[in-house]
Order: C-alpha cells, then structure tokens, then sequence
C-alpha cells in the first residue's frame, strides 16, 4: 500500500484533538473543581429554583462586577451530588435533605406550598383530606361519589423522586405504590395544563404556580387542604399545612462569594424575586 | 493500489475520518456499559423480572421491572412507524409525481419547517391540542394512542424528505419510458418507481424509526408516564426514554445506574431492530438501487 | 372546471385516479395538521414580537425583555455544530459510496455504527457529551461542548442521505470519467458531489432541523445560562431550551415560549433556504433550482 496506514492517520487525529483540548481546558471556566477564587460561581440542581436563583444572580452580578453567577439545571439530586463532588459550587434542592445529605450544609431561600387543583368546571368545591386519601388510594374513583357529576376521576400524579410528591404522599398518609395514578406528570406546568384540559381530572402543583395560571385564566380551581384555603399568603403565615423549603446547599461552610450569596438570597432585597415567581419569602 | 497516488492518500484520510463513527458509537456504548455495571450486577435480571418499577436507592428494597417500559417504547415507535412510513412515502409519492410544481414546493417548505420543530412543541401541542380532541374518543386523552400519532407527526419530516431525494434520483428515462408503453400513472409509480427507490425509503423509515426511538420530550407530554403494560390503545405508557427524562435528576446510585442499563437496553433494542430493517433491504436488493 | 371534466373522461384506469385521490387526500391531511401547529405557534406569539425582541436580553426569568442572547448562542451551537459535522460526514459519506467496497468490513462497520448512533436517544447524548465533553476535555457547561454534542447527533444523518445521494449518480459518470484518466478524487470533488448536491442539501436541513429542535442534550452540555456569550467556551442556552424553560418552568412564560417558538420558525425558513441555495450552486452545478 502506497498510503500511510489507517493507525497513523487516527494518532494523527488523535493528537489534533488533544492538542485542540488542553489549551481550552486550562482556560475555561467552572469546569472541574469550585472556581471561588476566580469570581464564578457555578449553581447546579434543581429546575423549580433554577429560573429564581438565575435571576437572583443577576441582580447579585450588577451589585459585585465581575462575579460571574452561573446556572445550570439536572434535578435536585443532581444538585446535592454536584456540591458535594465540587463539580458546583452551591447545589439548588427543592425539598428537605434526607439522611444521605446530612453532610451538606442547607441554606433556605424561599417556600413552597403544594395544593390539590380540579377543573374549574367541578362542581365539587371542596375535598376532606380523607377523600383525597381515598381519591388517590383509587378506592373512590367516580366524582359522585364526593358529590360530583357521574364521571371517572382522572388521578394526575407525579413522578417518582419529585419533591412534590413526597411532601403530597407523606401529608396525606400515603405510599407512593399505594398511588393509583392515571397520569404522570413531571413538571408543575405539566400537572396544570393535564388538568385544565380534563374537566374529571385532580391534581397537586405548587400552589405559587396554580395561583398564578388561575389568576391568568387558567380554567383551575385549588381545593382547601386541612380546611385552610390554598392562597400564597397562608403558606407565608404558616396556617396552610403542605408545604417545603427550597435550599441551597453546600459540601462545607460557605465563604467567599459563595456566602455573599448565599447571605444576598436570603436577604429581603430579593423578596421581591421570590414573590415575582410565585414562591414564599421566608421571614427572618 | 489505485491507479493514482492521490486517491490512496484520500483514501487514507477519509478513512481515519469514518472511524470517528465508530469510535462514537464505540464509546457512547462504552459510557453507557460503565454506568450500568453497578444495577447489572447487583440488579441482573430483576430488571426484567421484576413486576413493577418502584426504584429505591437500594437493591434490595423496591422493584426495578422495566418490561412495561420495553413494550411501552416498541408500541409506541411501532405504531409511529406504522404511521409516519406510508404517510411519508405518500407525500413524497405526491410531491414528486402528482402535485403541480408550485403545490410541490409549498409542501415541502412546510415538511422541512416541521423537521425543525423542537419536540417541546409538538409536545406542548398534543398536550393541549390534541391529549384533549383523544380525550373525546376515551378519557383521558394521555395514552399510547396520542404518542403514535405525536411521535409519526415528528418523524414523518425525515421519511418524507429523505424518500423524495430517493425517488427524485430515479432515472428520469425509466419513467418516460414507462410513460410510452402505455402505462398510467400509479403503475409507472408502483411498479418502477418504488422498487427503483426502494434502498432509499428504506434509508428514510430506519432514520425515521431510530428518532423515533429515541424520543424524548414529546412522549413524557402526551403518553401518561404510567408504568403499566398497555392493553389497548387508550391505556397510558411509559417509554424507557421518558422514564429516563423524568427521573435522572431524581436518581442516586442504583436506582441512577438502573436508569443507564435500561438506556443501554434502548440501544440494544434500537439496534436489533435496525439491522432487523436492513436484513429485509439486503434480503430484497438485487439490482443497484442505493 | 375543464380540469374536472378532463380529469373524469380520459382514459386513466380507475385505480390510477384511486391512487390520485388517496394521495391528494393524504397531502392535505397532513397539511391541514402542520398548518395547524404552526398556526397555534403564529397565532399566539404574533403579539411578542417586534424588534425589541430581538434586541433585548431576558428580564424575569424570560418572561419579559427579548431573547438577543439566546439567538446568539444558538447560532454558536449551530455553526459549532455544523463546522463540524458537514466535514466528517461528507468525507464518511464518499469513503463509504466511493472508496471501499460495499459489501466489505469496513463499510459494514461504520454502516452499522452510524445506524445506532442515530437511534441513541437525545438524553444519552446529553449524559455522555457532559462526560466526554464537559468534563473530561474539561469544557465546562460552554457552546462549544454543545455544538460537539450535537455533531455527534446530526452525523449520521448527514452521511447517510449523501451516502444514498452518491449511490443514485448513475455510474456511467464515473465510468466516463474513469475512461478519461481523472483520478477517483477528482472525480467525486467535480462530478459526483455537484450531482449528489440535492441530496446533500436534503441532509443538511434535516441536521439543521435536528440541532434547532433539540433540548434534552443541550440542557447537559450547552446548559442553561441566558446571558449573553463571551466566547464558544461560554454556557449559553438554545431557543429550544428558552422554550421548554418558559412553558414548563416559569409561571406566565407562555406568552414569550410562543414568541420564540415563531422565531425559531423563522430562523428555519431562513436558514433552510441558505441551505438549499448554497447546495444548489455547489461549484459544477449545471444550473441551479430543479431540485
């Protein structure tokens, strides 16, 4: 053969792109280890705090030039295991750490309530916890028998691992495999539009979402839990009972920027933020 | 040894170049094998055996059946195939040899736009457009039967346009030739065209099937996501894919792993069925059809 | 009217004019439903857009302001993207058609690989261009990891319609050209590619199509970021990703998905119609326009 082997033709590639590599990879940013010392912050987890702690960190990038806050979303899970592998600096959970995550320091910036939506053209106006038990247990499973139309009830639940759900099955007394679901939802916008768009469904959603889609039009009605109404403002009080926090966490206490933060999202100069999307600012 | 130096330098490179797919594929398998080895090992055929999937971050707790989830992705991709692949050669049939020019470049420059729809939107559609107009025939409208058609809508783009440049690359004199004898239309197209093109529409329905496949969005939207084994049209599905989408963020250690061994059975599966595709091609090849 | 009558009295056999309707029948069909998609798209983001759309940065998590930022780092993907693949797979695609044997090992191979490698879902992708990309060539969350990301997944489109486009040539071409003395190379850069264009160009949209369209890869490589870009190595995401944040995500994005949605539209007919123009006058083309 008068060509030069294949094998020198891919060492030769190879090398190309490796040497492509190593320069680009000493001079990026965020990859590998925490980058405090050079002013970037990277913030990995969960997609319901994504979208507020990504405008926090605007707001923090105007008043510390030079700081660079970036955002990345792939699950709260995601964002503890980030933290504590120093693949993130700060991790976004939006749910209580469990015992596996008891290493990792939990900061909480914001609180979420979690409500049970119909269709706004359910009769039924309001559900006991105890029907809602049953409801989703699938031992009611026709809307006249809480006093509805003669219709099947359509059970919109959520994906397994949602913080949502553990905080939904644990209020109401359930096992998530005693849950007899008809459709599984995974994210909050999902669950609102399966149940706007089925006059026989019932859901559960944040109640920061369902609030603001109802109040834009969405056909949704959110039921009572505990005989306290589902309003934004009872979750702030404390008198509505299903909720969570949303945290940022970190492998080891925090300095630096990284507690500039920190102490900035949990400041009241971003209450403004929390409440613009729908969450609960946390009294200090 | 060519006749010329030039062509065996070219040769050469070209391929060192193709390897790269090789050694993709090589190492996206790689990837996949590595992350799965804890919940193969650990797991093995429990991942089959098991009757439902209730993951937990432990084996020995919680199930990991991911046989509802295979046939849930084989009906939806078969029935989107079974969809999409007359309907694409359909269209590109019409655009082709049935439809004035003018008709003909609308049609395409409204397929090609669909190619680029991000499957956010198609699944967003089905959710509020379509899941709805389902849900009329057998409520709710989240089943398998909204995921055939929403998954044959996204690949119906890709068949049509990949049989067109088939069919459009058939010798223009087999036609006129045909045309003299005598024969009508529909023959001409039957009888020579298609078995002419047949290596292309071939072509279009494997790229077609493995986006099918491997869609995501857009099934997790409009399928339910109830881990169940279909028994009809109208009962929900889950896709491995959409099992995927749903709880990788959400995932530790086993149950994490358990989800990359039931991607590396996607691909498995995938595979299977396009060689399975492509054996049927050989099989009926005899001329030079691409 | 005369089209009626004519279309009823010649001498077409009735499975001829069967076949005829069937197939009008399908076209509309399937019109009706696109048009219906991308009707809902226009209807509701006609109201965004005027230029400041174009011109602003994201304010309130994208539910205010425009979406600048966001073109631009989807262009970065795209180009990334495209820059890389459009090489790889013209070169894979002529070794295969060209240079090796049809039935041989080789040609099975990378037949077989490119095969799977279309079939891998958009989610493995994302996962495996995070390690390879992300972190082990140490790119970080950046444009640049995603549009590597992508290549992977457009390649096997790209190669196997020009693949099948360069098999269609008739093989007199390369016969003649043979008999004149012009080496194999030479006869694929000017004949063969210029013939296969159309092909090419087919494939092209399709990638391009692919990359617009997808989100699950993106969100793990190019990641999520709506600033503005300084450079390839920067996150940045896509409009697919602004889309799925601003419906799924984000209470009262609906309004703005829709407006970028339509923009999306828009930049595909754009940039498809560059495509095709420029696959059509590929240097050697007799004239550019039938395709």
């Amino acid at each position: 053969m008068n060509s030069p082997p294949t094998g020198l033709w891919i060492v030769v590639l190879l090398g190309c792109c490796i040497g492509c590599a190593v320069p680009t990879g000493s001079g990026a940013d965020g990859s590998g280890a925490a980058a405090t010392a050079s002013g970037t912050l990277q913030i990995t987890g969960s997609s319901t705090i994504a979208p507020l702690i990504s405008e926090i960190g605007k707001r923090f990038e105007r008043r510390h030039p030079g700081v660079r806050v970036e955002v990345q979303m792939g699950g709260s899970s995601r964002g503890a295991a980030d933290a504590r592998r120093g693949l993130a600096d700060i991790g976004m959970v939006s749910r209580a750490l469990n015992e596996e995550e008891a290493d990792l320091h939990a900061f909480a910036i914001a609180a979420d309530g979690v409500c049970v939506i119909v269709h706004a053209d359910n009769p039924v106006a309001s559900l006991s916890d105890r029907q809602i038990a049953a409801i989703y247990r699938g031992e009611i499973d026709n809307w006249k028998q809480v006093g509805g139309s003669d219709h099947a009830i359509t059970v919109v639940n959520k994906a397994e691992g949602r913080s949502t759900l553990e905080i939904f099955a644990e209020y109401f007394g359930l096992e998530s495999s005693q849950i007899h679901a008809d459709v599984i939802i995974g994210d909050n916008r999902q669950g609102i539009k399966t149940v706007a768009g089925d006059p026989n469904a019932i859901g559960y959603v944040s109640i920061g979402t369902a609030q603001w889609d109802r109040d834009h039009g969405a056909p949704i009605r959110l039921l009572p839990a505990g005989g306290v109404e589902a309003r934004v403002q009872h979750v702030a009080s404390g008198r509505y009972p299903i909720s969570r926090t949303l945290n940022l966490v970190t492998r080891t206490q925090p300095s630096g920027i990284a507690k500039q933060l920190i102490d900035f999202a949990q400041s009241p100069e971003v209450h403004d933020l929390i409440e613009e999307l729908s969450f609960v600012p946390l009294p200090r | 040894m060519s006749r010329f130096r030039v062509d065996d330098w070219v040769g050469g490179i070209l391929r060192s170049l193709s390897l790269v797919a090789c050694v993709l594929v090589g190492s996206i398998a790689g990837f996949l094998v590595l992350e799965s080895l804890p919940a193969l090992r650990t797991l093995g055929p429990r991942l089959i055996t098991d009757s439902q999937w209730y993951p937990a971050a432990d084996a020995t707790g919680g199930s990991f059946g991911l046989l509802p989830m295979i046939v849930g992705t084989l009906a939806v991709t078969a029935g989107a195939v079974l969809l999409a692949a007359p309907a694409g050669v359909a269209s590109a049939v019409f655009c082709q040899f049935y439809a004035p020019r003018w008709v003909a470049a609308w049609y395409r420059k409204l397929i090609e736009l669909l190619a680029g729809i991000p499957s956010v939107v198609y699944g967003f559609w089905g959710l509020v457009v379509l899941a709805p107009q389902v849900a009329r025939l057998h409520p709710p409208g989240f089943n398998l039967l909204t995921g055939m058609l929403i998954v044959g809508l996204m690949i119906l783009p890709t068949v049509m346009l990949v049989v067109e440049a088939a069919l459009a690359a058939v010798p223009r004199s087999y036609i006129v030739g045909a045309a003299a004898l005598g024969l009508g239309r529909w023959s001409i197209v039957r009888n020579i065209v298609l078995p002419e093109a047949r290596g292309g529409i071939i072509t279009g329905v494997v790229l077609g099937m493995a986006r099918a496949v491997g869609e995501t969005m857009a099934v997790v939207m409009v399928c339910g996501n109830v881990v169940r084994v279909p028994r009809g049209l109208f009962d929900p599905v889950r896709t491995l894919t959409a099992n995927i989408a749903l709880e990788m963020g959400y995932a530790l250690s086993i149950h994490r792993s358990a989800l990359f061994a039931s991607g590396l059975l996607l691909l498995v599966m995938a595979a299977g069925m396009i060689l399975a595709l492509e054996w049927v091609q050989r099989q009926s090849v005899g001329q030079g059809a691409g | 009217m005369q089209v009626v009558l004519r279309w009823l009295t010649d001498r077409r056999s009735w499975t001829d004019r069967g076949a005829s309707v069937v197939l009008w029948l399908t076209a509309v069909i399937i019109s009706g439903v696109f048009v219906w998609i991308v009707g809902d798209v226009v209807w509701h983001g006609m109201g965004q857009i005027e230029l400041a759309f174009f011109l602003q940065s994201p304010a309130q998590a994208g539910r205010a302001g425009g979406i600048l930022p966001v073109l631009i780092s989807t262009l970065g993907i795209l180009i990334v993207a495209l820059a890389v693949a459009v090489p790889l797979g013209i070169g894979t695609a002529v070794w295969i058609a060209e240079f090796t044997r049809r039935d041989g090992l080789w040609a099975m191979f990378v037949g077989r690989s490119l095969d799977i490698l279309a079939a891998v879902p958009s989610i493995v992708f994302g996962l495996f261009g995070n390690v390879l990309f992300c972190n082990l060539l140490g790119l970080g969350y950046s444009i640049l990891a995603g549009g590597l990301t992508l290549s992977c997944m457009v390649l096997p489109i790209l190669i196997r319609t020009l693949e099948s486009g360069l098999r269609h040539v008739p093989n007199d071409y390369r016969l003649a050209a043979a008999a004149l003395g012009i080496s194999k190379t030479r006869c694929t850069v000017s004949i063969l590619l210029p013939s296969a264009a159309p092909a090419l160009a087919v494939g092209l949209v399709l990638g391009i199509g692919r990359v617009l369209a997808e989100t699950a890869a993106l969100l793990f490589t190019s990641g999520y970021v709506d600033r503005m870009p300084r450079s390839l190595l920067d996150s940045g995401r896509s409009l697919s990703i602004h889309i799925y944040d601003l419906s799924m995500n984000v209470p009262g994005g609906e309004a703005n998905a829709y407006a970028t949605a339509l923009v999306l539209v828009l930049l595909l007919l754009v940039i498809n119609g560059v495509a095709v123009g420029l696959a059509d006058r590929w240097p050697g083309r007799a004239a550019p326009g039938k395709r």
